[in-house]
Order: C-alpha cells, then sequence, then structure tokens
C-alpha cells in the first residue's frame, strides 16, 4: 500500500483535506445516538482492513504536513515537548515501540535495521535515514522521545506508574484538546483530568485508572474520544487559546459545513518494558460536518448526539455558543431514520438520506 | 482470555544453587527474542502436572535487558502444594513449557535518588534483576541481604565479587542482623527502601521504617503468597450455574478454571487483587490470606481472593 | 481573618489539612505571616528541639513567640526568595526521616512544597495548613509568567497584560493556579473583577 501523502496547512490558509478514502477510514466516535463518558476501553490488537484500528501506530494521508506543523509549534514554543529526568529510560522505550512497529507495519516506509546497539533508522517520506546507539542519548540530536515523536503523528504522554498511580512525567503535545502539557507535567491521573465535568462523580475515572494499571507488555488498549473544533486546527493549545479562541465566533450558516471539524482522537495505551511506565498516544484525526455529512448513518447520529448532549460536556468542549446553528444545519442530514448500531459508515446498507 | 500474555519456551538449563534453591533457564522455543523488562517483574509459570494445572509466579532474575534467555530460581518447599517440587522433580533440559509475559508489580521508583535493598533468603530473586538494571544506567543502589547460613546462601558469592561496596551479608547462624534502625536512620532523603522476603521481614522493615518518619510511598514490598493447602469445600458458580468442588491441595481460583470458568488473574499471589470475586452468600467461614482486601473487607464477607484464600462451612455462592 | 474554609473544588486544587506534630529525625518548618499561629498550635518541645523554623514575617509580628519556642535554629527572612537558598541548604543536607511543615499562604506553601519535592519527599508526605490571605499565585498559561498574591477574578497578568480569569487547575511543579484570558472569544469584554471568593 503507498500513501498519497497531502500538501496541506493546520494554520493560516487551513489548507487542510480529507480525501474520499480518509472520509471513509474517520474513526467516527459514537456508536450509538447519543453519547456520555464511559470506560470504552477494548483491546488494541489490530481491527478491519485500511481503518485506523489496523496498524499500531496508523500513518495517513497528512503524516509529512502534520509532522511539519509540530516542527512549526516546537520552534514557537520548545515547552510543548518535556520529560522528567526520570522518564529517559521510557523514551526510549517508545522509540523502540514506535521504530519496530511502523517498520513492521509499513516496510515501504519506515527501516530499522539492529545491529547490537548500533541501530539504523530509515523514514523515507520525512527523508531520514540516522544511526545511532540505542540507549546513548548523545548519539540523537534530541532526547529519545523528542526524536521518534517528531516522526509520529498524534500527542504522546508518557506516564510514570507508581503509588497505584499514573503520572504524566512525559509528553509531547502540539494536537491537544486545550491541555497544556507545560502546566500538567508532573499532575497525577485525577489531577490531570480534573478539570472534564460530570465523569469524576460518575466514577469514570477510578474505573479508568484500574483498567490501565493493569494493561500489560504485549497487551494494548484503545478507546475514542472527541471534540469540536472550528478550522482544521490541530493547536487547539491553552497556550495559544488568546489567539485562535476568537475563530469560535466566525463561523456562519454559509461556511459552518466546511469550516466546522469533528475532532477524534484515537487514544491508545501501552506497557513500556523496560521502564513500566505506559505511554498513551493521542492521535488526533479531523474530519468537516459537510464531509461527514457523505455518509448518511453519521449525518443522522452526529444531529442526535450533539442535540441531546448535556449542557456541561456541550461547554467544556466548548461549542456551546454555536449548538443552535451547528443543529440547524446538522437537521438537514437527519431524515429520523434508525441507525445501524457501531461506528462504521455501513454505506452498502444503510439507506440514503430520505429528504 | 486472564492473565498476561504467554509465551511457549523451552527449558536449556538447571542449575543447582544449593541444596533448597535451584535455577531454570528458558528460551523462546520458536528460537525468537523474549520481552525486555524492567526489573522486579515476574512470569507465571504453567505446571502441567498430569491433571493438575499449577500457575506459580516466580521473580525473573536475569538482565533485563539480555532477550535470550530468562532465569528464575525456584526454592523447594516441601509443606506446599507441590509447585516447587514439581519443577525440581518432574522438569529436565528440553521440557517445553509456557510462561506469561513479565508482569511488575515490585518496580523501581526511578525517581529515587537513592534504592536500598533488604532481602531475605529466596527474596534476593527480584533484587538481580533490579541491580543489573541499575547499573545499566548507573543507578545509586546499596544492598542488604539476609540468609539462613552460608552454604544457603543464593548469589552471595556472585554479589559480593562484583559489587563488593554495596554488598552487606549476613547470616542468621552466626547471629548478624541487620541494624534496621542505623541503617534507615542515615540515609539522605530522596532513598526509596525495598524489601522482599519472608512475611515477618516485610512486616518488620514497614513498620520500623514508618515509625522513623519514611513516607509510604519510599516503601515498597513484595510478597507472593503460595497458595496454602486445606480442607475441600464446595463453592457455587452463580453466573455461569455450575457446583465445582476445590481439591485439598488445589486454589479456589484453579478450581473456577478447572471447571472451565474464566477468572481474571495477574499474580496469582494474593498480591495485584485482579482475581477480586464478590460472595453472593455464604454460610461458614473464610480463610483470608491475600495482601490486597483490607481488614474490613475481609470482615464483611462480600469479597474474597480465589487465588489465595479458602472457605470452610456449608454454603458458598461467588459472582462468577 | 487567618482561617479560612475553602469552598469544594476540583481535584487537582490542594486540600490543606491542620498541623499535626509526627514521628521523625528532625522537623522543618516553613511559615509566612499568620503561619506562624499554626506552628505555635503545632510546637511541642520535643519537635522544637530538632526543629528548623524558615520564617517571612510580611508585616506580621509572631517572631519573638517563634523564637521563644526555643528551636534549634531559627531563621526570619524578608522574603521567600531570600529565604530559598537556605531552604535548599536544609533539605540537601537532611536525611530520611526528616518532617516537613508548611503553613501561611498558598503561594508559600507551594514554592517550598516544591523545593522538598525536589529533594525527594513525596508531597503526600509534606503537611499543610493554610492560614492568613486567601490570594493565590497565577501562572498566565500563555505568556508563562507568574503574578504573585491575585484577590481578583479576573486580574491583569504582571507580564504580558492580557486578562486573565482564575481557574482551579493547579501545577504542583509551578506553584501556580492557571490564568486564561477571559476575552479571547469576545475581546474588550472584560468583566469586573471581583474577589476571588465572593
Amino acid at each position: 500500500m503507498t500513501i498519497q501523502f497531502n500538501e496541506e496547512s493546520f494554520r493560516d490558509d487551513y489548507s487542510f483535506y480529507n480525501s474520499e478514502r480518509a472520509i471513509k477510514r474517520f474513526p467516527f466516535p459514537f456508536h450509538e445516538d447519543s453519547y456520555m463518558y464511559s470506560v470504552n476501553m477494548e483491546q488494541h490488537r489490530g481491527g478491519p482492513k485500511d481503518s485506523v484500528y489496523e496498524k499500531r501506530f496508523d500513518v495517513d494521508e497528512h503524516y509529512i504536513s502534520e509532522m511539519r506543523d509540530r516542527a512549526i509549534v516546537l520552534a514557537e514554543d520548545p515547552l510543548r515537548c518535556q520529560s522528567l529526568p526520570h522518564m529517559t529510560l521510557a523514551g526510549w522505550d517508545l522509540l523502540e515501540l514506535i521504530m519496530v512497529s511502523k517498520s513492521e507495519d509499513y516496510p515501504d516506509l519506515f527501516e530499522l535495521h539492529r545491529d547490537g546497539n548500533t541501530w539504523r533508522w530509515i523514514n523515507k517520506p520525512l527523508g531520514i535515514d540516522d544511526t545511532f546507539t540505542f540507549l546513548d542519548d548523545a548519539t540523537l540530536p534530541y532526547g529519545p522521545m523528542e526524536y521518534i515523536t517528531r516522526q509520529a503523528q498524534g500527542d504522546f504522554a508518557v506516564l510514570d506508574q507508581r503509588d497505584d498511580n499514573l503520572w504524566m512525567d512525559a509528553g509531547m503535545v502540539t494536537t491537544q484538546a486545550d491541555w497544556s502539557l507545560d502546566f500538567d507535567i508532573g499532575m497525577n491521573f485525577f489531577e490531570w483530568h480534573a478539570p472534564v465535568p460530570l465523569a469524576h462523580e460518575k466514577g469514570i475515572f477510578v474505573r479508568a485508572l484500574k483498567f490501565l494499571l493493569n494493561i500489560q507488555q504485549g497487551a494494548p488498549a484503545r478507546r475514542l474520544n472527541w471534540t469540536m473544533t472550528v478550522n482544521p486546527l490541530l493547536d487547539t493549545s491553552p497556550e495559544n487559546y488568546h489567539k485562535w479562541g476568537i475563530q469560535k465566533t466566525t463561523l456562519t450558516p454559509e461556511n459552518i459545513g466546511a469550516k466546522q471539524h469533528l475532532r477524534v482522537e484515537l487514544q491508545t495505551f501501552f506497557r513500556l518494558p523496560r521502564s513500566n511506565a505506559l505511554v498513551f498516544p493521542i492521535r488526533c484525526y479531523l474530519c468537516s460536518f459537510q464531509d461527514l455529512m457523505t455518509v448518511p448513518k453519521w449525518g443522522r447520529r452526529l444531529h442526535r448526539v450533539v442535540r441531546d448532549l448535556p449542557v456541561e460536556l456541550a461547554t467544556y468542549k466548548g461549542f456551546i455558543n454555536n449548538r443552535p446553528m451547528m443543529l440547524d444545519y446538522l437537521k438537514n442530514f437527519d431524515d429520523g431514520l434508525p441507525t445501524s448500531p457501531g461506528i462504521w459508515p455501513d454505506l452498502e446498507t444503510e439507506p440514503p438520506l430520505q429528504k | 482470555m486472564s492473565g498476561a500474555e504467554k509465551i511457549a519456551v523451552t527449558v536449556t538449563d538447571i542449575v543447582p544453587v544449593n541444596e533448597l534453591v535451584t535455577r531454570f533457564e528458558f528460551k523462546r522455543s520458536d528460537g525468537g527474542l523474549l520481552p525486555t523488562f524492567s526489573g522486579g517483574a515476574h512470569t507465571v509459570v504453567e505446571m502441567r502436572d498430569g491433571d493438575i494445572t499449577r500457575l506459580n509466579p516466580y521473580s525473573l532474575m536475569s538482565d533485563p535487558m539480555d532477550q535470550t534467555a530468562y532465569t528464575i530460581s525456584v526454592r523447594r518447599d516441601d509443606q506446599g502444594r507441590g509447585g516447587s517440587l514439581f519443577m525440581h522433580t518432574k522438569i529436565a533440559i528440553g521440557d517445553e513449557m509456557v510462561i506469561s509475559y513479565p508482569v511488575n508489580l515490585f518496580s523501581l521508583d526511578l525517581r529515587a535518588k537513592k534504592h536500598l535493598f533488604l532481602a531475605g533468603g529466596i527474596g534476593i530473586t527480584p533484587f538481580l534483576a533490579q541491580i543489573k538494571q541499575l547499573e545499566r544506567f548507573n543507578g545509586h543502589w546499596e544492598l542488604h541481604y539476609a540468609c539462613r547460613t552460608q552454604s544457603l546462601g543464593s548469589y552471595v558469592d556472585e554479589l559480593t565479587s562484583q559489587h563488593p561496596n554495596e554488598t552487606h551479608i549476613y547470616y542468621d547462624d552466626q547471629k548478624q542482623v541487620i541494624d534496621l534502625v542505623r541503617l534507615l536512620d542515615g540515609q539522605p532523603l530522596g532513598t526509596h527502601v525495598y524489601v522482599c522476603g519472608p512475611k515477618g521481614m516485610i512486616e518488620w522493615v514497614r513498620q520500623t521504617a514508618a515509625a522513623e518518619g519514611w513516607p509510604r510511598e519510599a516503601i515498597h514490598y513484595e510478597e507472593f503468597l503460595a497458595p496454602q493447602p486445606g480442607k475441600p469445600f464446595e463453592v457455587k458458580l452463580a453466573v455461569s450455574n455450575k457446583v465445582i468442588s476445590v481439591g485439598e491441595h488445589e486454589s479456589l481460583l484453579e478450581a473456577i478454571e478447572r471447571a472451565g470458568v474464566d477468572a481474571p488473574y495477574l499474580c496469582r499471589g494474593g498480591a495485584c487483587g485482579q482475581c477480586e470475586t464478590n460472595v453472593i452468600d455464604y454460610s461458614g467461614t473464610f480463610i483470608h490470606r491475600d495482601h490486597w482486601l483490607d481488614d474490613a473487607e475481609h470482615a464483611s464477607g462480600q469479597k474474597i481472593m480465589p487465588c489465595v484464600s479458602r472457605f470452610e462451612g456449608k454454603t458458598l455462592v461467588l459472582d462468577r | 481573618m487567618t482561617k479560612f474554609t475553602f469552598p469544594q473544588s476540583i481535584k487537582s486544587r490542594p486540600i490543606y489539612g491542620t498541623l499535626e506534630a509526627r514521628d521523625g529525625s528532625a522537623h522543618l518548618l516553613v511559615a509566612d505571616a499568620h503561619g506562624a499561629e499554626a506552628i505555635l498550635d503545632v510546637a511541642t518541645p520535643e519537635m522544637m528541639a530538632k526543629a528548623h523554623i524558615i520564617y517571612i514575617p510580611k508585616g506580621e509580628h509572631f517572631e519573638d513567640k517563634l523564637r521563644a519556642l526555643k528551636p534549634a535554629l531559627f531563621y526570619s527572612g524578608p522574603s521567600y526568595s531570600a529565604a530559598e537558598p537556605r531552604l535548599r541548604k536544609a533539605l540537601a543536607d537532611a536525611r530520611m526521616g526528616l518532617q516537613v511543615y508548611l503553613t501561611g499562604t498558598e503561594g508559600l506553601m507551594g514554592q517550598a512544597m516544591n523545593a522538598a519535592m525536589a529533594a525527594g519527599i513525596p508531597h503526600t508526605a509534606i503537611q499543610t495548613e493554610h492560614r492568613g490571605s486567601v490570594a493565590r499565585r497565577m501562572q498566565c498559561v500563555h505568556c508563562k509568567g507568574i503574578t504573585e498574591d491575585v484577590e481578583t477574578d479576573p486580574f491583569v497578568c504582571s507580564h504580558c497584560g492580557l486578562n486573565l480569569f482564575v481557574r482551579d487547575h493547579y501545577s504542583r511543579r509551578l506553584a501556580a493556579y492557571q490564568g486564561v484570558r477571559v476575552d479571547a472569544e469576545d475581546p474588550g469584554n472584560v468583566p469586573e473583577p471581583k474577589g476571588i471568593y465572593e
């Protein structure tokens, strides 16, 4: 499989786009016509062919452009990538996990040649061919976590496990849904989730933590999470909120289909072998409302989910002010027909829009 | 499927260490590399002994970076249910076995400015892997190791010759005792203490360190309990609608598995909490032996850890 | 007002307790302003024999009373920043078993906790008791500058000048709460500032 990489931007002129293939494989996050928090974890061991679940680390048409956007963010604000001193070993674990996975899953794009501790890493899309000594920081241009996550889509939170809790002690965070690594680094699982409404009261985090603490080597897990973003902006950081927040006020009934994006995070969890840390990759997928509406099932369902979402969640996810305009748009794609269970588009079996 | 992922291995070496302890080496049967692990991790070894399958946890003692082989040390327990005896008497070089992926319930706190290890007897094994890990990354550590006698001091020679400055040995029969209060009192801020050994030693270290003002988070311990034999008893599994009998030399967890009912587990030694099971109804007495549930939960009659705990009485109905 | 009951909040917001004397090889007590009252409440002769008190009066007059407790070491300094080298030296020289007591304003406790954590003490083992001012130490999430002693919400960042609202999200590492631009989606529409707990 050869991927045609897009030439696109996630800022300024926002030339980002999804191909037809990318729309069909978009990880639509709603398995039913309503949404509430749950510990929706499942094993991360492949999935339907060409879905975002198929490989351990999905590489898609946005790869090169996303890595370019990450480099821009880091040049402006190097604090987006930090690792507390005791997390260096976990960084090497992560480098190994990504290099091994990508070279095995995408042999036409990535190659890893190991001779003892002398490793040669070839990343064809980004034009990288580096030889270094595994576990020797001095042989890489960046720390191990930063080196490899400058070449991997999505954010990465690296969590230390101790005292029956997980601690956000390292990370690469440039495509985040409005949270700051620089502020949250060093916090435990409950603390960095503190601003999330309703879920603490429902015991969601207690159960999720219990699950995550018991994730073992060789048995990764995954879940989907979502929010809304106006314009295909990857870097919705608190740091830059004073610059991008205003964009939320630029929606009009005419441009909402193109401008309003559903933002989905494919969150995966892997136990890291040498450090016993847990890595939490948070991969962001964006899809405009008008592209989503090409799938009749998703059109019906998104209208119902957005309409029925509790006020607290719409506020937390930052679209409470725009919800009425969203519903005016989305209702045109909801003909009231039932939808099939599950997240998949079901294009062959779901009827086209009846109005 | 319950428990960690499985690996098919071949026994490639068996070395008697002393009159009680034997070391076993495993390599992957398919010739591939084993996963790396973190010091302090254990593997669960499946022992197929006729009709009985036992799953016992053993600390990995080999170099965590060495992916060619794992080694464990097994201390023979003549009073136990036969797992260690099976390993000592029935296993030969070339045998095929199944072990689990490494699971770590006793990992190093990598923030520690110094790691203080206290070992008793066979409790030395997790420290052997942790020492190799720390040596690789220039970690600061010190070991205090109590053995019954010189001849039963597993790996003492290796430790004292390779790490003469860090290793301190104490022989019980020579009345040598760790001066714990003094040892703890002199440690620099940021030291973490780790203890692995008999129950009494673990309690002694935890209580002394707490009394000396050590924070709870700086005290780490691991004790795997072996399930103990006991009177046979009957159990009703409500969800799967089965009545099973637990034999004298079998744990409740093993009996549940033998009946074909899937039950979660990781350590099988009363420590990890995975197999916690709700009690629906009972008439009789629980014999709780785990470290997971607290005293109130033990007294409540609502929960049991089937890996190590038993029951004596008329009726026991479990939510499985 | 030296004692204040903080409203219930989110899980990253620190919860302060009441100092209690604990067993330990040595005792380090750090306080500012009305925190002196909490030290006077918890001190025992046994504790003071092994105690080091670091006190920042901020215009309050408790120094004589604290000295009268006869701590093994006593220091009074003009600011946290002036006291910090001494605090770090005390921590660097300390052994396991040291008990740390922090009391006074949130900003003082947060910064001293940071120093104690860096020395290797888990934050849960460090005792805290709030006394005195309820002003907050705020970090501007945009420019990263710290504004000390913030009493109103919203407030103006003393570094970049943005109008920030006061969140309860708290970082132990920064010893600060998070401030976020209040008028990002409606520039110029800044609510009238009021007390944080009004």
